[in-house]
């Protein structure tokens, strides 16, 4: 690991100050990403800004009736949240489908969206990787990538994003609020934090440099019956093969994202209409663009097949 | 008979302990890390970038006790229980967060003491394996693993162990886990529960079985 300096936030817009005032500078929430990257020295910030001591570890109820959730919420506190557990149940359950409990106590909900690719290759310092290392190639594409994307991708990087967390995020069109540098506030909606990889993958989000997640708002609860479905190579402490997260109301309609497949959350407004006709026209609307590798092929099925799973449940 | 048997072989196992943090640790340390990077020493390793590597007081309140440190601010929490503060109980397995070989219950929650900074942990209450029980009495938990069987090399047990009685406490706190069938019901501790949450505590000589039925009995125990 290399040498840091290190401090305390003591307010959000300090924060994002001191960040984007110290070249090499990053925030540190959890750790769990961070550190297991910084140990390998995939990331060497110069400067740690930590900021667990601001308050932003509380989940309100938001005037438009939905939840306010500060982006130093635990996963364990989110997943257990009452009204999480009562009108988001997809979100808790893709929280408790993720890591392990020691893990999920120290997690944040910003920490969990902005945690960085599984993929083998990015891990692997000895290894060619667009993301890691810009224009040094991609190890995944003519190596082994049974676990990278099938859709999505770019020639540049394969990699998908390894959050449950963001896939029922994504479904439920939750909104990044954030604070920059020069204390300016904005929200952006989750579908546009992660970005496609492209030409870029090192580029993996909207935010620009300094700027702090504050907190992430869902809208008004959906109804429906909720669903998050992980297919893992374990029955559990396992990253995603596929997963569908669902949300399915009495007259069939709903609404369908999935994880294990891309870059980012996966979801496509045309594939929901089809939700009432099936798994197969959704599946196949979600991966019209699919190019798997020889390694991958198996998801398209699989994906298939979960959401089939899914959606039997859904009609109980 | 409540064993000689099984004081003898707890006192073993602390032995054991300590004979490993003398001699073999740091090598094996050296070897899962994958870094090079010598857990005991990081400033004196040359490996930083900056000549002056940073530094930063930490005060821990350590099994009850509170322990005022110097450190490296590269330090995780687990090389300063292990490396200054001597506590060799906390185990260090894969250093990644994948093992749970190095858990500890920080502010009464159990987390991977190798994927935090202890300078993150300034003036936070840590308990490790050593300030849950003593050989001479024993935590229940403790008790139910030597009663059962829960380990045969040890090694993963400390983990297991502080791992178990957070568990227990977090069921109790009506936290839902991955196969509570019921999410907005208060979950049980039953053995299938308790397998789901104890899966970030790997142990590779295999004593699940037994770890389960260690933590099923405790659980069954009314408080
Ligand atoms: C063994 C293992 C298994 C795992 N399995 C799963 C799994 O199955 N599913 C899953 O979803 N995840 C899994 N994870 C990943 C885990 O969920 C993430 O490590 C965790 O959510 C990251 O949160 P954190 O708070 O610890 O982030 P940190 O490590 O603190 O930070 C991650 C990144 O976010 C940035 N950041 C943090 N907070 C902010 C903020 N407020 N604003 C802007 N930037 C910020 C940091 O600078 C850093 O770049 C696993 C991890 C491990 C180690
Ligand atoms: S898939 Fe992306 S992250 Fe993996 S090696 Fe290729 S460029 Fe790197
Ligand atoms: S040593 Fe911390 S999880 Fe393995
Ligand atoms: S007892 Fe040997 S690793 Fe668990």
């Amino acid at each position: 690991m290399k040498s840091f300096t290190y401090e305390k936030a003591a307010s959000p817009a300090a924060a994002a100050d001191a960040a984007a005032r110290t070249e090499g500078a990053k925030f540190i929430a959890g750790g769990t990403n961070l550190l297991d990257l910084m140990k390998l020295e995939i990331e060497a910030p110069t400067h740690l800004v930590d900021v667990n001591g601001l308050a932003l570890d509380t989940i309100e109820e938001t005037p438009a009736g939905g939840l306010r959730i500060g982006a130093l919420v635990r996963n364990t506190d989110l997943a257990a949240d009452n009204r999480v557990r009562r009108d988001y149940a997809v979100l808790s359950r893709a929280l408790l489908s993720g890591a392990s409990g020691q893990l999920r106590n120290k997690a944040t909900t910003a920490g969990n969206l902005l945690q960085r690719t599984r993929c083998p290759y990015f891990y692997d310092t000895d290894q060619p990787c667009n993301k890691r290392r810009p224009g040094s190639g991609c190890g995944a594409l003519d190596g082994y990538s049974r676990q990278h994307a099938v859709v999505g991708a770019s020639a540049a990087c394969i990699a998908t994003h390894p959050s449950d967390m963001a896939v029922a995020m994504r479904l439920l069109d939750a909104t990044v609020e954030t604070v920059r540098p020069d204390g300016e506030t904005r929200s952006l909606p989750v579908a546009d934090l992660h970005r496609l990889p492209g030409d870029t993958p090192e580029i993996e989000t909207a935010l620009a440099p300094g700027e702090l997640i504050t907190a992430v708002t869902l809208p008004a609860p959906l109804g429906g019956t909720h669903f998050y479905r992980k297919v893992r190579d374990r029955a559990s402490y396992a990253f995603a093969l596929v997963s569908v997260a669902a949300v399915v109301q009495a007259d069939g309609t709903g609404r369908v994202a999935l994880g294990g497949v891309a870059h980012k959350p996966w979801r496509i407004a045309a594939a929901e209409a089809e939700l009432p006709r099936g798994a197969k026209p959704v599946a196949d609307a979600l991966l019209a663009q699919a190019r798997p590798t020889k390694d991958n092929d198996f998801k398209l099925p699989l994906v298939q097949r979960t959401l089939a799973a899914v959606l039997a449940e859904a009609r109980g | 008979m409540q064993g000689p048997n099984d004081v003898t072989r707890r006192d073993v196992l602390a032995a054991g302990a300590a004979t490993v943090a003398g001699t073999l640790a740091p090598t094996g340390a050296q070897a899962q890390s994958g870094q090079g990077a010598p857990p005991a020493a990081p400033s004196a390793s040359g490996a930083g970038a900056s000549p002056q590597p940073a530094r930063a007081a930490v005060s821990l309140k350590v099994n009850g006790t509170v322990r005022d440190l110097d450190l490296d601010t590269r330090t995780t929490l687990l090389d300063a229980l292990r490396e200054h503060l001597h506590l060799t109980g906390t185990k260090k397995g894969c250093d990644h967060g994948q093992c749970g070989a190095c858990t500890v219950i920080v502010e009464g929650r159990r987390i991977n003491s190798c994927l935090s900074l202890a300078v993150m942990h300034d003036g936070d209450s840590v308990t490790t394996i050593e300030g849950l029980g003593t050989p001479e009495a024993l935590h229940p938990m403790q008790a139910a693993f030597v009663a059962h069987d829960g380990y045969q090399c040890g090694y993963c047990t400390p983990g297991q162990i502080c791992s178990a009685v957070a568990v227990l406490d977090e069921i109790k706190a009506g936290i839902p886990s991955h196969v509570s069938a019921d999410l907005t019901a208060a979950p049980e501790p039953s053995a299938d529960e308790v397998r789901e949450r104890m899966s970030g505590n790997i142990c590779r000589c295999g004593a699940y079985s037994n770890i389960v039925e260690a933590i099923t009995e405790i659980a069954g125990r009314p408080a």
